[in-house]
């Protein structure tokens, strides 16, 4: 056992986070790095790669906050082998269904109440544009009977579930070590009472306890990236979730009234996180398939 | 990003599995958790065959006796034990997993010769004298003196929280050898006889009833020169040298434990009902969830440990989810049996212990300090 990640996973993650910190990568650009081509296999023009690389990727993805249908497109041409633009979505239990950015999609993969997956061709699929809380991830509403689609077969369907579950939990791994990132850099700076307020007990145990969820959902998806079982992907997802919303809105209290702010744009770690949090499976989905397995 | 065995870790694996098959159903039954020299007997009994099978002191370096596995092997070690129901380290907890190590790290030539070997043949037992009345999170703040008169010291003291003390040789004990020097510098650590003149042991009962742990009162204690380890007032760097190990893998095998009491825990549910219940099932889900994370944390500080030598940081972090963990684990254990919670029963006493977990071995608070200062780097308040 050598949990580490390897050399070349290393220089992977390292060199994307090296890139999204200079400036944030457009589509194309993330295209032509060959992020969607990850799983893809070498003789069919991808990478080749595995679970493990995938999860490092999404993970920097999610701490740079990036938007798109990044999650759908990556399982799209792994699973499925389509190419284009693509975005899981699950009929959901209460609410409409909603889809981000529907008119930049080639292909709507539609997760339905009995767990079948239908691929729909998004300029099939009747909407209207709905206000999203996350300004960076606009919405919209699917209307009237959904077209049927074409039917995937069922070790599909459950492959795509796993892995756009898994790689959301990922975004949300690396959204949560952005949210401490930002919280202590906050706390060593702004000052009250003559001292940073990191220095305060109370603010240094609220960012450790931030921490310790980011990490704990980090080892969590990599060693679901790794064994593949999905009772370890179902509990990634539960981690990760709560790592990124608590994870957000600690780093919101950090930052004070300035949090509060549209400027400072903390709520935008939130509101990403709770987007997220919806997508590939919710909380309670995640600890149903967890109970089944006990 | 390995999870699987090496080759050489699987034939580890392979060959201990052998073993335990062999070895456990040999063994005499348990003995009572309130008979002290029933369980020393038993502990130590376990920690000869272990030594005559070639597994004492797993991790520790070959030339300090051990076996010189690596961290993974050790861990392995630590999980299948734990799978086969192998007898708990117990007695031999304190000498193998800190006083030992200690010794191994600072010792002499003649210190290792004399200490190394009865801990790993399970022929001497360890207690820790570390914590004081007035010295718990704040050890430094520790006010035992011990005073030079030739080749001795003379220690006048008290120590408190001592587990094994009324079955313990030796105690691995810190003292004050120079009050006028800044509390880290004055500290010295020595190894102490249990059976010295002036050592007393008063048993404290805990709120669960038993007498896990005692107080120790010292008085005029002639304690060897040569008995103690490192340079005297270097008591505290010596000692973090332990602590360090403490939080290494010492609770690998409780967190493979607590993975099988979710599942246990679960099928009791399931027997009595409680399984019907939504949220119920769903707190045990989230529970599955915890303790897997946890054990893959657990995978990933020792892969990190085994890498750079020593074991980081990050221990804090398991330390800190893992004890309130399995605090909620058994809380949830008492709304799966109802009533039967107010009885004196298994599940009641692993609740009780359980209290303990956040406070024993550095509190939730303390660990909540080590992360917030040595991994997020946030300064010292005024």
């Amino acid at each position: 056992m050598d949990f580490r990640l390897t050399e070349d996973q290393g220089r992977l993650r390292d060199g994307l986070r090296q890139a999204l910190t200079d400036r944030r990568l457009d589509w194309e650009e993330l295209t032509g790095i060959g992020v969607f081509q990850l799983r893809v296999p070498e003789q069919d023009g991808g990478l080749g790669l595995g679970l493990p690389e995938a999860v490092l990727v999404f993970e920097e993805a999610g701490r740079a906050v990036l938007s798109g249908p990044l999650v759908g497109t990556e399982v799209a041409a792994a699973v499925l082998g389509l190419g284009g633009r693509a975005e899981v979505v699950r009929v959901p239990a209460r609410g409409p269904v909603l889809v981000p950015e529907l008119p930049g999609l080639d292909h709507v993969l539609l997760l339905r109440p009995d767990d079948s997956l239908a691929v729909l061709p998004a300029a099939a699929c009747d909407a209207s544009p709905a206000p999203a809380v996350d300004p960076d991830r606009p919405l919209w509403r699917l209307e009237g009977d959904l077209p049927p689609g074409e039917r995937a077969s069922a070790p599909q369907a459950r492959r795509v579930a796993a892995d756009a579950t898994l790689l959301t939990a990922a975004l949300q791994s690396g959204l949560a070590a952005r949210a401490v990132a930002e919280a202590v850099a906050y706390a060593r700076t702004r000052e009250q009472f003559g001292q940073p307020i990191g220095a305060f007990q109370a603010v240094q145990h609220l960012c450790a306890d931030m921490l310790a969820r980011a990490e704990l959902a980090r080892v969590a998806v990599y060693a679901a990236a790794v064994s593949g079982d999905p009772g370890e992907i179902a509990g990634a997802k539960l981690l990760a979730d709560e790592a990124a919303v608590r994870g957000a809105r600690d780093c919101l209290q950090v930052h004070g009234g300035m949090g509060f702010t549209w400027e400072a744009r903390v709520h935008r770690l939130l509101k990403r996180a709770w987007a997220w949090e919806q997508a590939g499976a919710d909380r309670d989905r995640c600890l149903d398939a967890l109970a089944t397995h006990l | 990003m390995q999870l699987s065995d090496t080759p050489a870790e699987a034939d580890f694996r392979r060959r201990l599995r052998e073993w335990l098959g062999k070895t456990l159903p040999e063994l005499p039954p348990a003995p009572e958790p309130a008979d002290w020299p029933g369980r020393r007997a038993y502990d130590t009994a376990w920690q000869r065959r272990l030594f005559d099978a070639g597994y004492a002191g797993v991790h520790w370096p070959v030339d300090a006796g051990g076996r010189g596995a690596t961290p993974s092997e050790h861990l392995i070690f630590l999980e299948e034990t734990e799978l086969a129901g192998a007898p708990y380290v117990g007695a031999n907890f304190v000498g193998l997993l800190h006083a030992g190590p200690t010794v191994a790290a600072e010792g002499t030539p003649e210190q290792r010769a004399r200490f190394l070997p009865p801990i790993l043949r399970g022929d001497e037992v360890w207690c820790q004298g570390f914590s004081e009345p007035d010295a718990g999170s704040d050890l430094a703040a520790l006010r035992t003196r011990a005073v030079r008169d030739g080749d001795a010291y003379v220690v006048t003291g008290g120590k408190i929280w001592t587990s094994h003390a009324e079955v313990a040789d030796w105690c691995e004990l810190l003292v004050r050898t120079d009050p006028q020097a800044p509390k880290h510098r004055g500290i010295t650590w020595l190894a102490m006889r249990m059976d010295a003149p002036g050592v007393t042991v008063r048993p404290l009962r805990t709120l669960a009833g038993t007498t896990e742990f005692a107080e120790l009162f010292l008085d005029e204690v002639r304690v060897p020169v040569g008995d103690r380890l490192g340079a005297e007032n270097d008591g505290w760097r010596v000692t973090m040298v332990t602590l360090s190990f403490e939080r290494g893998t010492a609770f690998a095998s409780e967190a493979v434990a607590c993975r099988r009491e979710v599942r246990r825990l679960a099928r009791a549910a399931r027997a009595g009902g409680a399984w019907d219940d939504l949220e119920l099932r769903r707190e045990l889900a989230s529970l599955e969830a915890e303790f897997t994370a946890l054990w893959r944390l657990v995978q990933w500080n020792v892969s990190e440990a085994a890498a750079r030598g020593v074991p980081g940081a990050g221990g804090s972090v398991f330390k800190l989810r893992f004890s309130e963990a399995r605090q909620r684990l058994y809380d949830t254990a008492a709304r799966v049996v109802g009533t039967e919670a107010l009885l004196d029963g298994p599940w009641t006493a692993q609740r009780l212990q359980g209290l303990s977990y956040t406070i024993a071995a550095g509190t939730s608070q303390i660990q909540r300090n080590i992360v917030a200062r040595r991994i997020l780097g946030l300064p010292k308040g005024r």
